[in-house]
């Protein structure tokens, strides 16, 4: 992306002048350029957006459908208590109308439908895709739609299961400038697709991989073989989960002991609950992210994040074929 | 949220948030949402456009209101239910004292001060209560937890303190911008446009301590007079000639002083400009609302762009003359304000008219006032961040899980992995002036130094204290406050002018002071122990105290800093604004100039944690 020739307004300028002086004014003309896509509006997702409007992204996008209920609550400020009553608009909608408030630079638009049913060119008109509180395959199915697009589009999910969360990163090939010192070197990343991601077997993986990366693809295979919706569980699935968790085990080779029973139960009852605390970590850690690789300032993350309130570490975790152990 | 004991205790909770700007915004939010039912917000500060691009509560239409009450109304529009208290106020008002204090479960810090941070350190020490502190600067921040008995207070260790520049450095041999800057701000915007009547070493050490500043003495009192039949233009090339030209002239004569350094080259506004180029054609519209600025008039659009020499000279003639034409009645009063065009286009014109001088590259004007107004970078991001990780604490504060309290670190770049970083709180100092009884050693002067210059450079400037009272023994020797009788008071002020040891009892050599601050409830002694001379560049307070919070050298840095995006600037800069711009009482002090210098954010983490030989909460 090019910095563009024009140069930033004077309102623009006084406005973003606490952050103009983080990343500069080149990074901050190339996030008023893109284009952002958010579908599934959780806690998580609304900290993000709240995070790339206040930055001042050109444009951000939102999909859901659902109409408000007291779950979409749970951890969403975006929705004023007095507006929605005797409403029948969307969740979308109604988020949409706080955001504009919040810069009224960046123009968020609502779009209808279900992403895991659009065709190829609708990815077109975005740069970056954020989703959330959908299932594996359709994020597998969205992640490879975002490849297959000449374009890059920089391809992220995000999820928070009560005290714990996971964030997902595919950018491709991505080339940006690393600072050394004084020195800016060029530098390329390649990620691996979530599918392939998935696929390396969790015996080659370094020892020290988080748990919750383990446990979050138990849940996973757990929601798949029952035919559950993303967060359709609760304690009582405990028994289940525990075999699903020997077989995936035993075909990935990992001790079933490294898997604690009390984290896939913590995870089984979080349901689809989320604690606002670590939507805002989350929230803040994908803006921060998703600013990164827009601007191509500053080392983007590789390729998974994790945060667990219990212990609170919020740790990185690259899981793609060269960090893999070779025996 | 996960259990019902965590529920329970969250809704029975009362909880003191101090600061409503970056973290202030997103922590109420968080907290909000968390289920929390009772919550009192204080800040002293209203809402600037500058503000807007991360504290999400406020608008446009906010601009220039409460921030504390706009912030309540806007989370009262997703939980209407909740009972939130807005104040509108400085946390160091006696209405905050230890008794309000002790009505909450845990205190929560958003602040961007250093000074308010010791605050309410104090009075959370004194009401035992929690306090949960935290600060961002750009993609760095911080979650501590300080707890009396428990962990360490906010003042166990060393706070990074302001950077001091050598006066002659900033008069005489500038090698950095920021010195440039320093010279600009403090010395010469308040020589021409503040109060007169403050010492200013503008002239003096200027052109150096020898014969020659005797010569430019008399001359110098009255050129920076604007004589009646002097125009503005006429007035401002005058002043341009002589700092820039004249001033370095004659330091240039003491050879001394260039013997290992680059001379610096005078310059002239005919060097730079055209002969003949006037300034006063001009136009400037009076539009309705509309803020005189120099580059506006000149065409300088780009606040980005480095203006070369000649641009910045324009800048500057125009400068003066806006202020002498359009802002007559400010001159004499004015101090620098980040958020004054005018003052900023000044300062950063005149530094790099002085850079060029010196062989400093120049600056931009944006550059210039991020140096100037020691302003904090500040994304939204990390503040969210930030109040995620206060409210995790805070939920175990309240639980009293006290095995699991963590300070955590917010980094840019990942250290083992870990962006987000854990570690168990330190041990308390033992001998931390503050929360143990460890006696203060003072070096001073007894036969020259006044009482006064105890309690202002010592007492409040260092201690921190708010409104001290010094016995001597069992006598009462000074006290500050609202409710003294007027003999008391008359008294007091007579005793601030006297000598150390002229009092009835001499403050002398092994004299023990005792300092207290009721309302911080914080009392501690100092030992005095005489000394006859002091540094003048190292020591520049003609005193020296030791058992404040550590070493004053900066040899040892803290491990966390003192950063916070609450409303705006780190701890110690903000500090530092309020000490070259803040509350009047050291406008203008040419002998300790202070600023941050513009690359220092990043030591934020020095030495952290592994290096770090404080113990930890076992």
């Amino acid at each position: 992306m090019e910095g563009g020739e024009e140069e930033l307004t004077a309102h623009e300028t006084a406005l973003y002048d606490r952050q103009i002086r983080v990343w500069g004014v080149d990074a901050q003309k190339r996030l008023s350029k893109a284009h952002v896509l958010v579908s599934g509006l959780t806690g998580a997702t609304v900290e993000f957006c709240k995070n790339i409007v206040l930055a001042g992204v050109g444009s951000l996008a939102l999909m859901d459908d659902r109409l408000v209920t007291e779950e979409v609550l749970g951890a969403n400020f975006l929705i004023s208590l007095d507006e929605y009553a005797n409403s029948n608009k969307t969740v979308a909608e109604l988020c949409s109308q706080s955001l504009r408030d919040f810069n009224p630079m960046v123009g968020v638009s609502v779009l209808s439908g279900e992403l895991s049913q659009m065709d190829g060119e609708f990815f077109d008109k975005f740069d970056v895709v954020v989703v959330c509180s959908f299932s594996f395959q359709n994020k597998i199915l969205i992640n490879e739609r975002c490849r297959k697009r000449q374009k890059r589009i920089a391809f992220y999910t995000i999820d928070c299961k009560d005290s714990c969360g996971e964030i997902f990163v595919d950018l491709q090939n991505y080339t940006y400038m690393q600072k050394k010192g004084d020195e800016t070197v060029e530098r390329q990343l390649s990620y691996p697709s979530l599918e392939e991601a998935n696929s390396i077997p969790w015996r080659d993986l370094p020892r020290k991989v988080t748990k919750l990366y383990f446990a979050m693809r138990v849940l996973d295979k757990f929601e798949l073989l029952e035919g559950r919706k993303p967060g359709e569980t609760s304690l009582a699935d405990f028994e289940s989960i525990s075999i699903v968790r020997k077989d995936v085990c035993e075909a990935q080779g990992l001790k079933e002991s490294h898997l604690a029973d009390s984290l896939l139960e913590r995870l089984l009852a979080a349901g689809k609950m989320e604690h606002p605390a670590v939507c805002a970590i989350l929230g803040g850690i994908l803006g921060q992210e998703v600013i990164k690789a827009i601007s191509g300032k500053g080392d983007p993350l590789k390729n998974f994040f994790y945060f667990d309130a219990a212990d609170g570490k919020g740790v990185i975790e690259d899981i793609s074929v060269h960090s893999t152990v070779t025996a | 949220m996960t259990s019902t004991s965590q529920r329970e205790a969250i809704k029975g909770a009362k909880v003191l948030m101090v600061g409503a700007g970056g973290i202030g915004c997103e922590l109420l939010k968080t907290l909000a949402l968390s289920g929390f039912q009772d919550i009192h917000i204080i800040d002293m500060d209203t809402i600037e456009v500058s503000n807007l691009n991360r504290q999400f509560l406020f608008r446009q239409s906010h601009v220039g209101q409460s921030k504390a009450k706009v912030a309540r109304e806007a989370v009262l529009k997703f939980r209407p239910s909740i009972n939130i208290t807005a104040s509108h106020a400085n946390v160091k008002d006696p209405q905050f004292n230890v008794e309000f204090f002790k009505q909450f479960n845990v205190v929560l810090n958003g602040l961007d001060n250093l000074d308010a941070r010791r605050h309410v350190n104090r009075l959370c020490l004194a009401a035992e209560v929690p306090l949960v502190e935290s600060g961002t600067t750009g993609f760095l921040g911080q979650v501590t937890v300080h707890i009396k008995g428990r962990t360490e207070c906010y003042e166990c260790q060393t706070k990074p303190t302001p950077k001091t520049y050598p006066v002659c450095t900033i008069t005489s041999t500038p090698s950095k911008f920021v010195h440039c800057i320093v010279w600009a701000k403090d010395l010469l915007f308040a020589k021409l446009f503040g109060d007169k009547n403050q010492g200013n070493d503008l002239n003096v050490r200027s052109s150096s301590n020898g014969s020659e500043g005797n010569n430019s003495s008399d001359a110098s009192k009255d050129v920076f007079e604007q004589s009646p039949h002097e125009s503005p233009d006429q007035y401002a090339r005058k002043i341009y000639d002589h700092v820039f030209g004249h001033n370095i002239e004659a330091a240039l004569s003491n050879e001394e002083t260039w013997k290992n350094r680059r001379r610096p080259r005078p310059i002239y506004v005919r060097d730079v400009l055209p002969e003949g180029e006037r300034n006063e054609g001009v136009k400037y519209e009076d539009g309705v609302g509309s803020i005189p600025s120099a580059m506006g008039l000149l065409g300088l659009k780009n606040p980005q762009e480095i203006w070369s020499l000649s641009e910045n000279t324009r800048v500057f003639l125009e400068v003066v003359r806006l202020f002498l034409e359009k802002r007559d009645k400010e001159v004499g009063n004015l101090t620098f304000d980040k958020d004054d065009q005018l003052a900023v286009e000044f300062v950063t014109a005149s530094a790099n008219i002085r850079a060029s001088s010196f062989g400093i590259p120049l600056h931009s004007l944006f550059e210039a006032k991020g140096i100037a107004g020691n302003i904090v970078h500040a994304v939204a991001t990390t503040n969210a961040i930030i109040s995620g990780l206060i409210v995790i604490e805070a939920i175990k504060v309240l639980l009293r899980d006290s095995n699991n309290y963590r300070m955590t670190y917010c980094l840019e770049h990942p250290n083992r992995k870990m962006l987000l970083m854990p570690v168990e709180p330190f041990e308390a100092n033992p001998s931390c002036y503050v929360c143990s009884e460890t006696p203060l050693l003072l070096e001073v002067n007894t036969a020259t130094t006044k009482l006064r210059d105890v309690i202002d450079k010592i007492v409040k400037s260092k201690l921190g204290m708010n409104l001290p009272l010094v016995m001597q023994g069992l006598s009462l020797i000074y006290e500050e406050g609202d409710d003294l009788d007027a003999d008391m008071v008359a008294t007091y002020a007579i005793n601030l002018d006297k000598v150390l040891n002229e009092f009835p009892t001499p403050v002398t050599n092994g004299t023990t002071l005792s300092v207290e601050d009721f309302q911080q409830e914080l009392t501690c002694n100092i030992n005095i122990k005489h000394r006859d001379e002091f540094d003048e560049e190292k020591e520049p307070d003609g005193m020296v105290l030791t058992g404040w919070s550590g070493p004053t050298t900066k040899s040892e840095k803290s491990s966390s800093s003192s950063n916070g995006d609450s409303s705006s600037a780190a701890g110690a800069k903000r500090k530092l604004e309020e000490v070259s711009e803040g509350n009047g009482k050291n406008k203008g002090i040419a002998q300790e100039v202070e600023v941050n210098d513009e690359d220092d954010d990043v030591s934020v983490l020095d030495g952290f944690p592994e290096t770090n030989k404080k113990k930890r909460v076992q």
